[in-house]
């Protein structure tokens, strides 16, 4: 009964510290003036919503923008990591560990060690301060997170379907949109919505790729930050977490058994 | 026309190895090059190690290593304790396990930035728990709070990251857990073992390759991480990350190399971190991971 008990109000702790962060950021959103030492508002008020929403604060832009910037890195990603995660699952082959290292380590090495030298290499290709530019710097960490779940999503395809679709007559492209593709979907779709959250949360590529011409969503946040508007920061955090969150609601169903390993494999 | 296996193999992957690859190591290697100080353009056609030797014998640049050694090996000491407990909670079953594993995965979508700003929003001086204690009659004025943001032994960006990487490393520890079973520590408790002596000679040592390649992830991400430290810092001493990128945009160009030479000693680190964590997870593949 003790260990029960005990049990409880470790559980009841993990649960408050893993939300409370996330409380002042909502409280903010909806505050109106809070000041030290209130323990809360003494006024509500919606108004960091609507400057949020309004034209000036730039705000529904960014979250376009950055909509669009992590959807491109998404479909990039599947189109070179669909196939090289079919290589690394189905086959061995002399140079895998070489290969898979390769396709790894971009995921891994911290982002500042890269944007750099990488910036130095846009500015000669006049990549730099353009949405391509951003989109080619997120392939970097997402194209390893999307090749190394289809690879993972192929080690359990079983080939022989599309053998006999060939044996039937089915053309390449026919066996891939009628047999490979129905039975690798579930996969993909949880890979290009992890991708896309990968994308999604990066800061210092865009940063210094885009060079402050490219401003997505975390760039905005971080200038409301560091203005001192907690409200509208508050208002735009809310706004920021929400793919997340919608993404966790539409993978759960599939995020049990075999595939729950996938979820975290290299984003920390 | 049929193509050979190997061909096959090649022809899948040429894609993303020359997309990847390409952006990957042509931005390391024009790195390496200009923290070599070569820039033939500028007339400068002698690599030489005069970035390096200036960036090493530099007390701002030793301090800034040092504190973000700190903040990486500390971060993820505390995380993989927690997690381990977290996880050895989560195996077992008891009202409301579902929906801390739900919180679990909700914190792993969350991006880094909003939890430093909500670590930020809590443990500053005028943050809620501060309001808290002046609430409580332990503090008379803000500047009685301890200072745990900004602060020189880089309290809240660990909080931060221990906030973040405890369901991660949790996560992986409980889906191996899951994998390895129950029976082993069965066995083990049947031949006399106590609990304690169960987890630490049979399920840990089972757990360990696991939690080493975590501790890897968490530790690169963690020394190298940029927007962390920038929001929840201390003006001096800098984390790495934010001195080198400061050295970049400085308006002094003669600095560039020198913050090209930091940016390859973070990829340095982040390079042995690959080796850790490919040296401890098996490749996904046929014939690998068939149980």
């Amino acid at each position: 009964m003790r260990a029960d008990v005990f049990r409880l109000i470790a559980g009841i702790t993990l649960a408050l510290w893993l939300v409370l962060p996330l409380v002042p950021l909502a409280i903010w959103s909806f505050a109106h003036g809070w000041r030290f030492p209130d323990i809360l508002p003494r006024d509500w008020s919606l108004k960091a919503w609507a400057y949020a929403f309004s034209p000036t604060s730039g705000v529904v832009g960014s979250l376009g923008l950055t909509l669009f910037i992590a959807a491109a890195t998404t479909v990039l990603a599947a189109l070179v990591g669909v196939p090289a995660g079919r290589a690394l699952g189905l086959h061995a082959f002399r140079g895998k560990a070489i290969v898979t290292l390769v396709l790894l380590a971009p995921a891994i090495v911290p982002g500042i060690a890269v944007a750099l030298g990488l910036h130095g290499v846009f500015l000669r290709l006049g990549l730099t301060g353009t949405v391509s530019g951003v989109i080619l710097a997120h392939l970097i960490p997402v194209i390893p997170y999307m090749t190394l779940i289809m690879a993972s999503v192929f080690s359990s395809f079983d080939t022989t379907y599309e053998d006999q679709a060939r044996s039937l007559g089915a053309r390449p492209h026919q066996v891939f949109i009628h047999v490979t593709l129905p039975a690798i979907l579930p996969g993909l779709m949880i890979g290009a919505l992890f991708a896309f959250l990968v994308s999604w949360s990066q800061y210092l590529l865009t940063l210094s790729i885009g060079g402050g011409r490219v401003q997505t969503l975390p760039l905005t946040l971080f200038t409301f930050a560091s203005s001192g508007r907690n409200d509208v920061t508050g208002a735009i955090a809310m706004i920021y977490i929400l793919p997340g969150l919608l993404v966790l609601l539409l993978t759960a169903r599939h995020l049990t058994g075999r595939n729950a390993a996938l979820t975290p494999r290299v984003a920390p | 026309m049929t193509l050979t296996k190997r061909t096959r193999i090649i022809l899948l992957l040429a894609p993303a190895l020359v997309l990847l690859g390409g952006l990957f190591f042509s931005a390391l290697g024009l790195g390496l090059l200009r923290s070599l100080r070569y820039m033939p353009s500028i007339g400068l056609s002698e690599p030489d190690l005069a970035a390096y030797i200036a960036v090493l014998s530099s007390p701002g640049f030793l301090a800034s290593l040092g504190l973000s050694l700190w903040i990486a090996g500390a971060s993820t000491l505390i995380s993989v304790m927690i997690a381990l407990g977290a996880a050895l909670l989560l195996r077992q079953t008891f009202p409301g396990r579902q929906f801390i594993a739900f919180l679990f995965q909700l914190n792993l979508t969350i991006p880094h930035i909003v939890g430093a700003i909500g670590i930020l929003y809590l443990f500053s001086q005028s943050g809620a728990f501060a309001r808290l204690a002046f609430a409580g009659g332990l503090i008379g004025r803000p500047g009685d709070f301890p200072a745990l943001v900004h602060d020189p032994f880089a309290i809240g960006i660990i909080l931060q990251y221990v906030w973040k990487e405890v369901p991660f490393i949790g996560l992986i520890l409980l889906a191996n857990m899951q994998a390895i079973g129950e029976d082993h520590e069965s066995t083990a408790r049947s031949l006399g073992a106590t609990r304690w002596q169960a987890f630490v000679h049979v399920l840990l040592p089972m757990l360990m390759p696991g939690l080493v390649a975590a501790s890897a992830l968490v530790f690169a991400f963690a020394f190298g991480a940029y927007e962390i430290p920038l929001i929840l810092g201390a003006s001096a001493p800098e984390a790495l990350p934010v001195l080198a990128y400061r050295s970049y945009t400085d308006v002094d160009l003669a600095a560039r190399p020198e913050a090209m030479a930091m940016a390859m000693i973070i990829a340095l680190l982040g390079g042995a971190m690959v080796l850790v964590y490919a040296r401890f997870t098996r490749p996904a593949g046929r014939g690998r991971n068939a149980r």
